[in-house]
């Protein structure tokens, strides 16, 4: 009896809910660290990119306009259908990463762990980074955070999953929306993501995907009049200097390169990195 | 004599005793600079006030030095209690001499007296209260247990509210333990160089704070140095730009609080009095020389005609004229080059199709001066409804629904401030969601206070100064929280 032949999948960019091809038509070989062909991702152009910021600032309102409570509840969401595939994740990872499967599994969990920390923060982080102010007169006057709009994130290239998690959730918790560039080496996890994005009541747009260079896309998002945030994180073998000096053209909120297994850990800061703070004064009558 | 027509009534200048010529603040004594020097003039009659100098790259470099080894060896080992103690002295000098810093701050920026009095210098006082309690409370600013200051902080501040702007900077640097060297703007150094004067009768250890007077060079050998950790700029947002590049790739910590273009929203159920009145001080308030003023008014469409007549005829009430006259509603412009770039939007503003009203009232003969102006017929692609103005000039747009007013508002890359005037307090809540901009003054405007965070969105930079968020623009986390599962 025969061996059963598998069905490989292709793997497409994520944007604005859907999944195209690259609008260039260009794919990149993605390989096992021992040579083994595993698939051919999409290669993200200038183009794809700018559809995806069109796409992310199309679902800001939509997703900032969410209560907290529903945000919350959709990144538990995430969690919940993440850990229900965490074998095909473990396998595209220990696929990719060549990694052992105890491993790849911890790097799942931890991705999953990641999720539901963040999901609780959602209608929380207001009553932490927000006040009521004592102002020296008759006014009510209150602080609250609201989320900066639009984010460009460079995924840590050195984790398939994980890196993946720790930049993409804090920037949803307060309802921004985010294109991110996945791992160079490891996008196949990324898209794979998407696809548990797709199916947890994550609005379209909200978050995009693109795979590809970062080298070759960055440079369009740190320049991009209509993204407010630059997320570097994983972008530290680039010339991340000149990409910073790029986005102070239109004075990005930038969060700098980190590298190491520590890289975007979780942190309260890892949200307010990527919130404004709104003061609202109303005086009060004298009665 | 009409019922307008005030007699002079201008504050004394005796009580200020100037040298004629002042050095750099470093290290706890004044010194002369190694570079050149220019004038402080006063832009009410253009008249010299004092010669200060112009710091140089040596200057800077020296200045930096005595902050890092201020930081060293005293600021950063000493107690928050202890630390608080320096700053509530220095608010408490600033009360004692408050009205001489507010009869300088009038003299070399030109703004009114009562305002000077009134507003900047007694909120100096109060930043400064407000800040020294800070300093032994660390551990519940929101930066997790024991918050650690960054190092040197390179301040660099405006010419409209010289002194208040050095309090905003100064005191939570402070507070956190950072140690400072401020550069004040070139056209208003005096209150700056009084206020270390104050330092001095505070007995603040030399070098925790250092003033450098000079220009836009001077500044930009500051804000470039090597061993400064912070950086903190309010300015325009065209040189935050440069100095967001001149930042890129160090460790150094950025605030900016930079340019903005109001919108102004007034709806047709708005109380019509306080909304004049809010109007008036949201663009007239400091010849409209305020990053957050309410530059674009946005009237719904059913009650402008009404409005604008009213507003016409409040401002032909204000008086324009001396500075130190304690009856002037409307100073000096800031420096003739400020004058030319108002003048020149405004004929802008007439080119481009707008209907141009100015009050009516006598200008002084010498000096820089611009009456209160109110362009009406302003359409959003107009220069005078997208560029900073940054003077007594108010555009008028209209709008129909609250969504057409929300876009409008939006309409721009800046997002300092804004205004809602309606009596609706469902509306004000909906729309102050919905404005992009860090400030929002539903039925007033034009409020400070050192406990309300203030800074922009977009544009107008980032970061803020005031209230426990100023805090944490000058502290860094000392410990890195993991997520739930490993708690």
């Amino acid at each position: 009896m025969s061996k059963r032949l598998s069905v490989p999948k292709t793997y497409k960019l994520f944007i604005g809910g859907a999944f195209p091809r690259s609008e260039s038509g260009r794919t990149y070989e993605v390989s096992s660290p021992d040579g083994v062909f595993l698939a051919n991702a999409a290669k993200g152009s200038r183009k794809d990119a700018r559809d995806a910021v069109v796409a992310a600032r199309a679902a800001v309102g939509g997703w900032s306009g969410a209560t907290a409570y529903n945000r919350g509840q959709v990144l538990y969401r995430v969690a919940e259908v993440l850990e229900g595939r965490r074998a095909q994740f473990v396998d595209e990872i220990v696929a990719q990463q060549g990694v052992s499967t105890a491993a790849a599994g911890a790097q799942v969990d931890e991705a999953v762990d990641t999720w539901v920390w963040y999901a609780g923060w959602c209608d929380k982080y207001a009553q932490i980074a927000g006040n009521a102010n004592p102002v020296a007169g008759p006014y009510f006057n209150i602080s609250v955070p609201e989320p900066t709009g639009v984010v460009a994130v460079i995924a840590p290239q050195d984790s398939a999953l994980l890196g993946l998690t720790r930049v993409l959730a804090p920037a949803l918790v307060a309802g921004n929306t985010a294109l991110v560039v996945a791992s160079e080496p490891f996008p196949l996890s990324a898209i794979s993501l998407a696809e548990v994005l797709a199916t947890s009541d994550v609005p379209g747009g909200v978050v995009n995907v693109l795979t590809g260079s970062p080298a070759e896309i960055a440079p369009w998002l740190a320049s991009h009049d209509d993204v407010n945030a630059l997320d570097l994180t994983g972008a530290g073998e680039l010339d991340w200097v000149e990409l910073q000096i790029v986005a102070a053209q239109t004075l990005k909120r930038v969060i700098a390169p980190e590298a190491g297994p520590d890289a975007a850990a979780p942190h309260l800061e890892r949200i307010s990195a990527l919130t404004e703070t709104k003061t609202v004064w109303h005086p009060k009558s004298r009665v | 004599m009409s019922f307008l027509e005030y007699a002079p009534a201008p504050e004394s200048r005796s009580i200020l005793d100037l040298r004629d010529e002042y050095g750099l603040f470093i290290d706890g004594a004044f010194r002369a600079g190694t570079g050149s020097s220019f004038e402080t003039i006063s832009p009410a009659d253009e008249s010299r006030i004092a010669t200060v100098a112009e710091g140089s790259e040596a200057d800077v470099d020296a200045a930096v030095a005595a902050a890092r080894r201020a930081y060293e060896k005293t600021w950063s080992r000493m107690s928050g209690r202890d630390r608080g103690k320096y700053l509530f002295r220095i608010a408490r000098l600033v009360q004692e001499r408050a009205r001489e810093l507010a009869v300088a701050e009038s003299l070399d920026n030109g703004k009114p007296i009562k305002e000077s009095r009134d507003v900047d210098v007694p909120l100096v006082a109060a930043w400064f209260f407000y800040y020294a309690g800070w300093a032994d409370k660390l551990d519940y600013a929101g930066a997790g247990a024991d918050p650690r200051p960054l190092g040197v902080a390179a301040q660099v501040i405006p010419w409209n509210f010289p002194l208040m702007m050095l309090a905003w900077k100064v005191a939570p640097a402070l507070a956190a333990g950072n140690t400072v060297v401020l550069k004040p703007a070139e056209t208003t150094p005096l209150s700056a160089l009084l206020f270390a004067e104050i330092l001095q009768q505070a007995d603040l250890p030399p070098g925790v704070v250092n003033i450098v007077t000079g220009a836009g060079a001077t500044g930009a050998a500051l804000v470039r140095h090597p061993d400064v950790d912070k950086v903190a700029f309010t300015g325009s947002t065209g040189v935050g730009r440069e100095i967001a590049k001149a930042v890129a790739g160090t460790h150094k910590k950025l605030t900016l609080e930079l340019g903005g273009k109001a919108a102004n929203i007034v709806f047709d159920d708005a109380p019509i009095d306080q909304a004049i009145e809010g109007i008036v001080n949201g663009i007239f308030f400091n010849q409209g020389h305020v990053c957050c003023a309410g530059s674009r008014l946005l009237v719904q469409e059913s009650i402008h005609d009404e409005l604008v007549d009213r507003l016409k005829s409040r401002l032909s009430t204000l008086r324009l004229g001396d500075p130190l006259d304690k009856n002037t509603d409307i100073g000096a412009i800031n420096s003739r080059e400020q004058l030319d770039r108002i003048r020149e939007l405004s004929r802008i503003g007439e080119e481009e199709g707008a209907r141009r009203w100015s009050a009516e009232c006598e200008i002084p003969a010498s000096g820089f001066w611009f009456a209160p102006t109110i362009f009406t017929d302003v359409q959003a692609s107009h220069r005078i409804a997208r560029e900073e103005i940054f003077g007594p000039v108010l555009s008028v747009l209209t709008f129909r629904t609250p969504d057409e007013a929300i876009a409008k508002a939006n309409n721009t890359p800046y997002g300092l401030s804004a205004g809602i005037w309606t009596e609706k307090g469902s509306r004000i809540l909906a729309v102050a969601d919905k404005l992009r901009a860090g400030v929002v003054w539903a039925n007033t405007f034009n409020r400070f206070d050192p406990s309300s965070p203030f800074g922009g969105y977009k544009e107008s930079g980032f970061g803020r100064e005031g209230g426990r968020h100023g805090l944490l623009a000058y502290l860094r986390s000392s410990a890195t929280v993991k997520a739930g599962a490993q708690k």
